[in-house]
């Protein structure tokens, strides 16, 4: 219930800002109000609109081709009404005033605000467990540790382990990490008026460039002699498996990078669409209906959350092992 | 297009911010936590094989145990037995050297009756001739011519001659 009515505060609050320059009536657009809030933003909105609106204004940072590094605060933007420094906020990118200049923007947005918290959120909880693990040797698990134990020995004995094979200890600490960064990812987007990080193509993308960097790295013989040269495979067929096989070396990250970002970005546009039905009809009983209905479906992403941060670990887990495998088994490549 | 284009910002903060946490995380919680819990699944499993161990232990010293009672009744059992064969063959072995001993006696009894009665009879035979030859002796000295006074004479010596 607190998630949907947090929901309701924040919609009026920016299909207003293009029909106000026109000064017409407010008219409810639910596609631009969903594509707002899965999109990034320079500044963390709460509620309100325009002016009105409460928000966390975060750093901007600009590395501009004549200008030099910039940093400034995006309060500076007066909620993308304003333009400053010759910068002007243009569908929630920064854009050049002069045509001239090329600005490289790495600022501290809603989504990278959100990434650092969940961080911070997972460095607080697992250096602590670490800490009790050293002060408790050869104890049963106790309080945070009883909770996150579980979860470290499933990554390692349901995913890390049967996938990867005897070398899995080397690879264990980045499936762990990925696993627990999407997971509290997830959640935190899932929390009214978060951000949507891992619904983010860029969060995805970069989490399956490095689960590609960890494949290549760590590729033996086998691996890549099954690439190029496809053993047990007539001669001719090996020229047309090679550009095959070294396609799927990158479509097996993408698959990666797609399946995250868009099952996240699915469930926020679900929950926003159903709850959108009750502005779009002007209606309070249909909030009767979209409310209890945003809420299962709240549940379920709550669901998808854990699930997707398995899936992209298995899956990780599942490409590494195929890298690290000492025999290919020729049947089921694919 | 927007939402399926990676920004730059998000690319490079998303790949500093996971660096670092996999870098931190790797070094001060990961590597503690999943040492600590493979020393502990190993002592855990180090202890059941020890507890199992003692029980096999325990087992077999336990058949060990029952096997040297068994046998210890078992000898007990044989010993019991020849010692039992022995008394019997020496209670035997007495009972037939007392059984000889006893006929020997007799045997030896009987013949030293024999020969007693046989002396005696030959005594009772010397006494009896020299008992007839006094007699006779004495008849001879006395006046034997009466028959009375012959029948006197012999009273008198039967009188006097003791018979046993």
């Amino acid at each position: 219930m607190l998630l949907s009515l947090s929901f309701l505060a924040s919609f009026p609050s920016f299909s207003s800002n293009e029909d106000n320059s026109t000064g017409k009536e407010q008219k409810f657009n639910a596609a631009e109000m969903i594509k707002h809030h899965i999109a990034d933003a320079y500044d963390w909105h709460f509620f309100g609109e325009g002016h009105a609106s409460v928000s966390m204004p975060l750093p901007v940072i600009l590395y501009s081709t004549t200008k030099g590094l910039q940093i400034f605060s995006s309060s500076n933007f007066h909620h993308g009404t304003e333009s400053y420094n010759g910068y002007r906020i243009d569908h929630n990118h920064i854009i050049c005033l002069d045509e001239s200049e090329k600005i490289y923007d790495i600022s501290i947005t809603k989504n990278v605000a959100s990434m650092m918290l969940a961080a911070i959120i997972i460095m607080i909880i697992f250096l602590s467990i670490s800490a009790s693990y050293k002060k408790n040797v050869g104890q049963a698990p106790s309080g945070m540790q009883s909770v996150f134990e579980p979860l470290i020995t499933f990554v390692r004995d349901e995913i890390a382990s049967p996938n990867i094979g005897p070398k899995y200890a080397k690879y264990l600490p980045y499936l762990l990490t990925v696993f627990f960064f999407i997971w509290v990812n997830n959640l935190l987007g899932l929390i009214p008026t978060g951000a949507n990080a891992s619904g983010n193509i860029a969060f995805t993308l970069t989490l399956a460039a490095i689960t590609l960097l960890f494949t290549l790295f760590s590729g033996n013989k086998e691996y890549w002699a099954h690439i190029f040269w496809t053993p047990g495979v007539p001669l001719p067929l090996r020229v047309i498996m090679l550009p095959v096989e070294v396609i799927g070396i990158f479509t097996k990250p993408f698959a990666l990078m797609i399946r995250l970002f868009a099952n996240i970005t699915a469930g926020h546009i679900i929950i926003l669409s159903i709850l959108s039905f009750i502005f779009m009809f002007k209606s309070f009983a249909v909030a009767g209906v979209s409310v209890p209905f945003a809420v299962v479906m709240s549940l379920m992403e709550v669901f998808v959350a854990a699930l997707q941060a398995y899936i992209f670990t298995l899956l990780s887990a599942l490409f590494i092992g195929q890298a690290v495998a000492e025999h290919e088994h020729h049947d089921d490549h694919h | 297009m927007e939402l399926i284009t990676p920004s730059l910002g998000l690319l490079f903060w998303s790949a500093i911010i996971f660096a670092t946490l996999l870098f931190i995380l790797t070094k001060f919680a990961w590597k503690p936590i999943v040492g600590a819990l493979e020393e502990r699944e190993k002592f855990i499993s180090d202890a059941l094989d020890q507890a199992n161990k003692a029980k096999e232990e325990m087992s077999k010293l336990k058949s060990d145990n029952e096997a040297l009672l068994l046998q210890a009744r078992q000898e007990r059992d044989k010993i019991l037995k020849d010692a039992q064969t022995v008394a019997a063959a020496t209670m035997a072995e007495a009972k037939e050297k007392a059984q000889s001993e006893s006929d020997k006696m007799v045997a030896n009894a009987r013949l030293q009756i024999i020969n007693e009665k046989n002396a005696a009879i030959l005594e009772l035979k010397n006494l009896v001739a020299t008992t007839s030859l006094e007699i006779a002796e004495q008849i001879m000295k006395k006046d034997l011519s009466s028959e009375s006074s012959q029948k006197d004479l012999i009273d008198a010596y039967l009188k006097e001659s003791k018979f046993n």
